[in-house]
């Protein structure tokens, strides 16, 4: 840690780069607290909307997180260790989510889970369900974005994992079941809970899927960023209050990620 | 309890073709240089490989062949890996009744017979432990209750002692002889260390390149290699040549006298502290007497041992008095002599 060898100076040329980049990415969030009304913070909160639109995007970040680890754990573990052929082209489908902007996310969803989209008007003619606009929407546009930041972090434990702890287990009777359950999930336990974190907070903060196809209608439908952009047009000392709100929950994630999981995931 | 195999499989440049049996309550060693196809043979056995062709058969079971192969969860087996491998996340008598509860056990049972055999391992009341609290000897004896608490028919290990350093394996390897001693199902141990061998296995196999060169008890395989890798091993000299009478000349030319007479191929094998060393040719009548140069030296306790090159290569142990005096140094030309006494003589 406290090595001063002469490789370890930063040369000059990265120097006021890189003292930019860190001043890019801090001044905003100073910028930010600086201009909070904490005078107000009491009665903003307390206004009408901002409770329920929190609950909202809490409830709604947690319900995506546990869609996600339902299907992304099983789904990272097929790209981890099946030999299956077309392995990476179903990673490289996987991960377009990633690259995606969300509202194309949010476009395609209302293609196929709308009242007219394939998948939609079966659940409608069957079920009598329709999605869009609904909270279920909501959770639906949140996993379709954060999932594959789920995905890719478990796939990346699985990987690295001992494999042989695997082959151990087989030769004390365990099924490829029994071996997933009882030694492979707790050995990636600290990458599938930074994984999760990794896609609470990403789904915490969507926005372009789910205004898209969820619309933005308070109490159903309209999560923080939503009511965020929206209150900006409207009261910006309220859009402050509430970008204040997200931040400490970010960052009350962060520190939650950097204490409990990722230090065990690295060491 | 028995195993009957054979195995014919390939694995990358590596072509297995093996057959191994082992009786009830016997150990048999697999010895082999890495790469042989050791670690291959034993994954086959466990099910973790199957095998391109061949049978494995324990206890008049079928484990492989007939055009089925049993997956290893269902294998009466043990197996212990060359790194113990305790799953990080449970306790030590987790990790023990973890064979127990995967096959229906339960969890009190299983937790008693954990701490009954870690008791039998030396480690009672260390059980709550985290494996990362263990020194590398007690996981490795951790390792071993693990893979004997389910009774199995076959006891596979891998490798055990190699991961430990020199005190721990003497300890290690003395606990196993006597767990081995006790075990009625067959036991499969691949080594690459002679002295594993030596000291644990009732028959030995050497496996090179895939095949098998030699077999036979380690006393046997030990004072008559017959090859290299195991001449080595065993710290002999091994010179193939061919016998008529008293007389072996060597492939690799020059001729031993021996005292025994022998006919056809053979090999003659030399102890190091057989070779005797000197400045310049020695009188009288040895008959062995070849000229020489000293390529290598490595200090070997009190002794030295000396790599001989010349038309016939020998390994020579001389007393570290004995080297500083002639001042031998590398690449010096010596001569070396042998006894015809002091040469085994057998037949290739």
């Amino acid at each position: 840690m406290s090595r001063t060898r002469e490789t370890t100076r930063v040369p000059a040329p990265l120097l006021l780069p890189a003292a930019l980049a860190v001043a890019f990415l801090v001044l905003p969030l100073v910028g930010l607290l600086v201009r909070t009304p904490w005078s107000e913070l009491g009665a903003q909160l307390a206004a009408p909307g901002v409770g329920e639109a929190l609950r909202l995007s809490l409830v709604s970040a947690t319900l995506a997180t546990g869609l996600s680890l339902l299907l992304g754990v099983p789904l990272a573990w097929v790209l981890a260790r099946s030999r299956a052929r077309g392995r990476s082209v179903l990673r490289a489908l996987v991960t377009v989510p990633l690259v995606l902007p969300p509202v194309v996310g949010g476009v395609a969803l209302f293609l196929v889970f709308g009242r007219q989209g394939i998948v939609g008007s079966w659940l409608d003619d069957t079920f009598g369900v329709t999605l869009p606009f609904t909270t279920a929407a909501v959770v639906i546009a949140e996993t379709f974005v954060a999932m594959p930041f789920l995905v890719i972090s478990v796939e990346g434990a699985l990987r690295a994992a001992d494999g042989r702890f695997e082959d151990v287990a087989a030769t004390l009777g365990a099924g490829r079941w029994t071996t997933f359950r009882r030694v492979t999930l707790p050995l990636v336990a600290p990458g599938i809970a930074a994984g999760a974190v990794l896609c609470w907070a990403r789904a915490l903060g969507e926005f372009g899927a789910t205004i898209t196809f969820a619309g933005n209608f308070p109490g159903t439908t309209q999560t923080m960023p939503l009511a965020v952009y929206l209150a900006l047009q409207r009261d910006p000392d309220a859009a402050i209050v509430l970008s204040v709100v997200l931040l400490a929950v970010s960052l009350a994630t962060l520190l939650l990620l950097r204490d409990r999981w990722l230090g065990r995931a690295a060491a | 309890m028995s195993l009957t195999a054979t195995v014919d499989t390939r694995r990358g440049t590596l072509h297995l073709r093996v057959a191994v049996e082992v009786a009830d309550g016997e150990v048999l060693a697999v010895l082999g240089p890495n790469g042989a196809g050791k670690s291959t043979l034993v994954r086959v056995l466990a099910g973790l490989l199957r095998p391109d062709a061949g049978r494995v058969v324990v206890d008049g079971e079928v484990w492989d062949g007939d055009g089925a192969s049993v997956p290893a969860h269902r294998r009466r087996l043990g197996m212990v890996f060359q790194d113990a491998l305790l799953f990080p996340h449970l306790s030590v008598a987790d990790n023990v009744a973890f064979g127990l509860r995967t096959r229906g056990t339960g969890r009190a049972a299983a937790r008693a017979a954990a701490e009954g055999w870690l008791t039998r391992v030396g480690l009672d009341g260390l059980g709550g432990r985290r494996p990362a609290e263990l020194s590398g000897g007690q996981a490795q004896r951790a390792a071993l209750a693990r893979a004997l608490v389910g009774d199995p028919a076959l006891l596979l290990l891998d490798e055990p002692l190699s991961a430990l350093d020199a005190r721990t394996r003497l300890a290690v390897r003395a606990e196993l002889r006597r767990h081995l001693a006790g075990f009625v199902g067959s036991t499969v141990l691949v080594t690459h260390d002679p002295v594993d061998a030596m000291a644990l296995a009732d028959r030995v196999v050497v496996v090179e390149e895939g095949r098998v060169v030699q077999a036979g008890t380690p006393a046997d395989v030990s004072r008559r290699p017959r090859t290299d890798y195991v001449a080595r091993l065993v710290g002999l000299s091994l010179l193939p040549g061919t016998a008529k009478g008293r007389l072996v000349r060597l492939d690799g030319g020059g001729a031993v006298a021996v005292a025994e007479e022998a006919a056809g191929p053979v090999f003659a094998a030399v102890r190091p502290e057989s070779v005797s060393l000197y400045a310049s040719r020695p009188d009288g009548s040895p008959r062995n007497v070849w000229p020489a140069r000293l390529v290598g030296a490595t200090p070997h306790g009190a002794t030295v041992r000396c790599e001989l090159a010349g038309e016939v290569p020998l390994i020579a142990d001389v007393t570290a008095a004995a080297f500083a005096e002639m001042g031998l140094t590398p690449g010096a030309e010596v001569w070396a002599s042998v006894k015809a006494s002091e040469v085994a003589v057998y037949a290739r």
